[in-house]
């Protein structure tokens, strides 16, 4: 049992962190077409940013907020910059943010080193507590409330503002609000930045899950976030946030109760039959496309 | 060509369009009256459908669109929307996920939508008000018609565009969605491409008749509808063998018997 316990919350806190990562992402695909390859790169740049300021000093709340305020920044300056100007050419749009994804980390280890860096985690967060005989780390409960309170905020702005509605309708037919005369341009940079913001948390809290920050540790993330965008439905934050769940668990038991590796495998596998089975991801199990 | 009275609304010219190398408008040339209902017509694949998308710039094109006498070609279609243009596509274009409360907020231009409008809506369409938070998915073909034209009725508009809106609608709601076009018409001028040449007879005073992406023909609706010859040069009804196009059997009210083309105007 102590043994279940662990591995449920473990489970769940890496799956927080890929929904943090895929939430944006999904938006992102569904109302733009936009394949977000720079996705890992706002990870990595959320994580270093976080860990220089933490290591400058900064408490962990005020590193955190740092990290994510560069990431969502880097997230805007990306689609203003380099995105918006290629939204007719898909192909061109694909390269530029594969581009991106190899050009960050290459910089961030050009300034600070391939070598991990040890995480500056607060002494808050380094314990363990006691639930039902098992001892787990403080830290997935954080990253699970983080990714419960992203969730909730995310379905707030989408279901109360003018913007969120723009954004789903947006997913269902982008062509349509341009018709009614909505710049859905400006929805574009909006949701980048929220997918940014989010990705850049990610960033910051797997300093805290991973112990260490690297250069190349979006991209490792960012594979197991596509999984769960394609897994929860394209478009949908409620189908990324059950396939986060889904995709967390199976991997944390799977490495636990078969051989070491075996996790990654399984989510793959439960990919390829979810696809066969049912094409759309989980987006309708959910009853909401946003 | 010219609109009957003063500078037409709505002037097309030369407007041409090419999509994966293949020209869908070769040229056309077309008035939208300053007031009441002016027809698009055409038989299927004559460009009635892209030649609005063009106007509204849904598909890259080229010629002049000038609009109350400013071009605009060139603009992209949120700007040119919002310089007074309300759009009822062919597929209806309503957000299946969004309840019709959203899928009229949504429409909404500069603010809170004018009480006065939704007036006009909730009388025109008394099932769009309690139907408010359904989700505009689980609604019926002619519901969702409604939702659709009543988005163009909720922003002072100065065109409406209606692209077959009777297409796939039992003939009472033909009905309902003809009354409230004539309603709108009062107000706001309407370019309906319509298949349905009862319904053209009743509400439009003009028409241009489409063919091969051209324009082949233009002037009082009620003339060229009472010229069997000219029908069945354009638009291939009227014929006196063979099947009839769809539209010829839908019948504008429930059992009313559309008279044949041949028969004269209205």
């Amino acid at each position: 049992m102590p043994t279940v316990v662990l591995l449920t919350l473990t489970g769940l806190g890496l799956g927080a962190l890929y929904f943090l990562v895929a939430s944006g992402l999904s938006l992102i695909f569904g109302l733009m077409d936009v394949l977000n390859f720079a996705h890992g790169a706002l990870i990595a740049i959320g994580a270093y940013a976080t860990w220089w300021a933490a290591s400058n000093g900064s408490g962990f709340p005020l590193a955190v907020g740092f990290g994510t305020a560069v990431g969502t920044a880097a997230a805007v300056l990306l689609e203003l910059g380099l995105i918006r100007p290629l939204y007719r050419r898909p192909r061109e749009q694909v390269l530029v943010t594969v581009g991106v994804s190899l050009a960050v980390p290459a910089l961030l280890a050009g300034i600070w080193g391939t070598d991990t860096r040890p995480f500056p985690t607060p002494a808050a967060l380094a314990g363990t507590f006691r639930l039902l005989g098992a001892t787990v780390p403080v830290n997935r409960l954080l990253l699970i409330g983080a990714a419960l309170l992203v969730l909730i905020g995310l379905e707030l702005f989408l279901a109360r503002t003018r913007f969120g509605l723009v954004v789903r309708a947006g997913v269902e037919d982008r062509a349509m609000v341009t018709a009614l005369g909505i710049d859905v341009r400006r929805a574009f940079t909006v949701v980048f930045a929220i997918g940014g913001a989010a990705a850049a948390l990610a960033g910051a809290l797997g300093g805290v899950y991973y112990g260490e920050v690297d250069p190349g540790q979006g991209g490792s993330l960012l594979i197991f976030a596509f999984v769960v965008v394609v897994m929860g439905g394209l478009g949908s934050v409620r189908g990324a946030a059950l396939a986060s769940v889904v995709v967390g668990l199976v991997q944390q038991f799977a490495d636990y109760y078969t051989t070491g590796g075996l996790g990654d495998l399984s989510v793959v596998v439960m990919l390829a039959a979810l696809l066969l089975l049912r094409p759309r991801g989980l987006a309708r199990l959910t009853g909401s496309l946003a | 060509m010219t609109a009957a009275t003063g500078r037409p609304l709505l002037a097309v010219r030369g407007l041409r369009v090419v999509i994966g190398g293949r020209h869908i408008l070769h040229g056309v040339d077309l008035d939208v009256a300053p007031a009441g209902v002016t027809a698009l017509l055409g038989r299927n694949g004559a460009g009635k459908t892209t030649t609005v998308r063009a106007v509204l710039g849904l598909v890259p094109r080229t010629g002049s669109v000038l609009l109350d006498g400013a071009e605009t070609v060139g603009l992209a279609t949120h700007t040119l929307v919002r310089r007074g243009i309300g759009y009822v596509p062919e597929d209806r274009g309503v957000f299946a996920g969004l309840t019709v409360a959203e899928n009229l907020r949504l429409a909404e231009r500069g603010g809170p939508g004018n009480p006065a409008d939704y007036a006009l809506v909730h009388d025109l369409f008394p099932e769009l008000a309690e139907r408010a938070a359904q989700p505009a998915g689980t609604l019926s073909g002619g519901q969702q018609q409604m939702v659709a034209i009543a988005r163009t009725l909720l922003n002072g508009n100065r065109l409406i565009i209606a692209d077959e809106p009777t297409k796939g609608l039992a003939p009472r709601i033909v009905s309902e969605v003809a009354a409230a076009l004539e309603r709108a018409a009062e107000a706001v001028p309407v370019l309906l491409v319509e298949q349905n040449l009862a319904l053209v007879r009743r509400l439009a005073g003009h028409c241009v008749v489409l063919a091969d992406g051209r324009t082949a023909h233009a002037g009082p609706a009620a003339e060229l509808l009472a010229d069997a010859g000219a029908t069945r040069t354009l638009l291939g009804v009227g014929r006196s063998a063979g099947p009839q196009p769809p539209s010829e059997t839908a019948p504008l009210t429930p059992g009313a018997a559309v008279r044949p083309l041949q028969a004269g105007g209205s």
